[in-house]
């Protein structure tokens, strides 16, 4: 019966009914080919849709809490909030918390990719083999630590012994404002804070780098050697061009850490809500995330909802800090080595 | 003060075979981008404890074109990478003997790779222009490597040259500052020949610069090899023997005996009596299609 089928079926060919009609065994095959690339479009989709769910969802969330806090004039809640007194808006409360945030953010950042690329282009390129696993491996097992031991070795260890460097600092750099003198004693300024910061995001950066660097093509490193290059030249001119976008992304993604790190923060510094750059004064800045775990045991409703709030501006910050590094990396693409 | 070898090469000086070669090697030292000729002497090319070439002796002559022939894996791009000591960039690679370049051993002790390579450029099996550099810093990359402080009308006219040298200026004077990586695969070669001549070589060494062509762009690299041959001395190999027989005037054909033993030149002559008359065994089957 299927022989004649396809017998029948050979000179007809059937438009509507598509090419895998004719052989039913090749068929079957086919079709559980479908079904199953089917299945994993699904699973790829929906697994794509959760986290644009998700993140609407968080989204919304923060809006929804902070609803009251942004409808109710400043008045208002200081009248019912204790850690609000003095302020007269919620915009002058969340301003010195977002510009403590990027401060802190911004530093750690300035301090771990130079010396993140450093390591990177060392396991990539200089070290030995079994060196560079080794380092690798200490590497990312900075990352495994947890943040609130980080918080506990900054605020007992680091702190008190690296006071007097930072007395040093102010002393020679104090003309700078981000070094303005004297430095606080103990060191629980923004300038620890950014250090530690910066420790813990340097795995992510290094990794990601190191894995950039690594995949730059041999014919592009030996372009660059045969013209005479030297090593620091042919990574000037061959590795770096290629992993620039790969470090931005690694940046970002340690920068997104650094914004949301809320144990180190907490116990490291001694906040204050300022506009101040002093990276060496106590009692200047503050952080969005550290702000809401400290306040948070206190807060009533309202309290809350102006929390959630500063959390809101966090995760707009977030959002227009990836935005802006996807431009970056975008900007020059018909450059990036990607065609 | 270039000491002769076996015999297996004409003598140099007197330059019997072919007209191109002038009678005197080394007249003129003012010209930057004067031709030299190497001697190389019982190389052996290893990679760690693999002893990947045996026994290599040869000269190649100046303002000529040198192509070796063979079949994959025999060694030959092995070899073409030790005459600019790109050969010692894979891990664990190594040459024992002696390549000399009018005299200087170019493995000598105090000789620096990096500046070999300045003096020796290369072309690649496909083409690498840096994609991240318009084709204008694409052909300077050399120079600028070098730390040369380069005037801008300088770079231009630089870049005017070195493009037109490599037949590619009409295709790009408008474009200079598009990536490189936007050309076609032809043009990029010719790109990377005009980044490797910029830097004014003595030497050219081109690694199947064509295997990744079209025929017309292939056609086009021949031609700019046969104009090259002016000014410079050219190393090429190759898979494609009709193309030995076209661009150049002596021809190498390196054989290996089988996996794991190293691939030995065999035969060295004249382009035409390879093609002819050679006069091992294995070369003619091979020229003939009757290899293995």
């Amino acid at each position: 019966m299927t022989t004649t089928a396809a017998d029948t079926r050979a000179p007809s060919p059937a438009p509507s009914n598509g090419p895998d009609r004719p052989r039913p065994p090749r068929r079957r095959t086919r079709a559980a080919d479908r079904g199953f690339n089917r299945a994993f479009r699904y699973l790829a989709t929906s697994a794509g849709t959760l986290i644009l769910i998700a993140l609407a969802a968080v989204a919304g969330f923060l809006l929804w809490q902070s609803w009251p806090a942004l409808t109710s004039s400043g008045s208002e809640i200081a009248s019912k909030v204790s850690f609000f007194q003095g302020q007269s808006s919620l915009a002058s409360y969340l301003g010195p918390l977002i510009f403590g945030t990027l401060l802190a953010a911004a530093v750690a950042l300035a301090v771990a990719t130079p010396l993140a690329i450093g390591i990177a282009l060392f396991t990539s390129h200089y070290a030995p083999r079994r060196l560079a696993s080794l380092l690798g491996w200490v590497i990312d097992l900075l990352a495994a630590i947890p943040s609130v031991v980080y918080g506990l070795w900054g605020a007992l260890v680091l702190a008190p012994t690296i006071q007097p460097v930072w007395q040093w600092v102010s002393n020679v750099l104090g003309w700078i404002p981000l070094f303005k003198g004297p430095a606080a004693d103990p060191a629980r300024v923004l300038l620890t804070v950014s250090l530690v910061l910066a420790v813990m995001i340097l795995p992510i950066i290094t990794a990601v780098s190191r894995e950039v660097f690594l995949q730059t093509p041999k014919l592009h490193e030996e372009a660059a050697l045969a013209l005479g290059a030297t090593r620091w030249e042919m990574i000037r001119t061959a590795v770096l061009p290629f992993g620039r976008s790969g470090v931005v992304s690694a940046a970002m993604l340690g920068l997104g850490r650094a914004l949301g790190e809320t144990m180190a923060v907490v116990m490291i510094l001694s906040p204050g809500l300022t506009y101040s750059f002093a990276l060496l004064l106590a009692g200047k800045q503050q952080t969005i995330a550290a702000n809401i775990a400290l306040k948070y045991p206190e807060a009533n409703s309202l309290g809350m909802s102006t929390l959630m709030a500063t959390g809101l501006a966090l995760f707009v910050i977030t959002m227009v800090v990836n935005m802006a590094s996807r431009w970056v990396v975008g900007r020059r693409k018909e450059f990036s080595g990607a065609n | 003060m270039s000491t002769p070898d076996g015999g297996t090469r004409p003598a140099p000086t007197d330059s019997g075979p072919r007209p191109s070669t002038p009678t005197t090697p080394t007249p003129k030292k003012d010209d930057p981008a004067m031709a030299q000729r190497i001697d190389v002497k019982d190389l052996n090319i290893y990679y760690g404890d693999f002893l990947a070439v045996e026994g290599v002796t040869m000269t190649i002559e100046p303002r000529s074109v040198t192509a070796f022939i063979g079949p994959s894996g025999c060694g030959k791009s092995t070899f073409l990478r030790t005459l600019n000591r790109m050969h010692e960039v894979i891990p664990g690679a190594s040459v024992h003997g002696s390549v000399e370049m009018e005299g200087v051993d170019l493995y000598g002790a105090d000789i620096d790779p990096v500046a070999v390579r300045r003096q020796i450029g290369m072309v690649f099996q496909r083409p690498n222009p840096f994609p991240t550099m318009s084709i204008e810093e694409n052909v300077l990359a050399g120079v600028r490597l070098l730390n040369k402080k380069i005037s801008k009308s300088d770079a231009a006219d630089l870049v005017e040259a070195s493009l037109a040298s490599a037949n590619l200026w009409n295709e790009v004077k408008d474009r200079l500052q598009k990536p490189g990586a936007g050309l076609s695969g032809g043009q990029q070669q010719r790109l990377c020949i005009a980044r490797a001549i910029a830097v004014k070589p003595q030497v050219l060494l081109m690694d199947e610069p064509c295997s990744a062509l079209d025929p017309i762009s292939t056609l086009a690299i021949e031609d700019l090899i046969t104009e090259l041959k002016k000014d410079y001395t050219i190393v090429i190999v190759t898979h494609n023997m009709q193309q030995a027989a076209r661009v150049s005037d002596r021809t190498g054909f390196f054989n290996i005996a089988g996996t794991g033993s190293p691939g030995k030149l065999i035969e060295m002559d004249d382009t035409g009596t390879m093609f002819s008359t050679p006069k091992e065994k294995a070369t003619e089957d091979y020229i003939s299609g009757r290899f293995g």
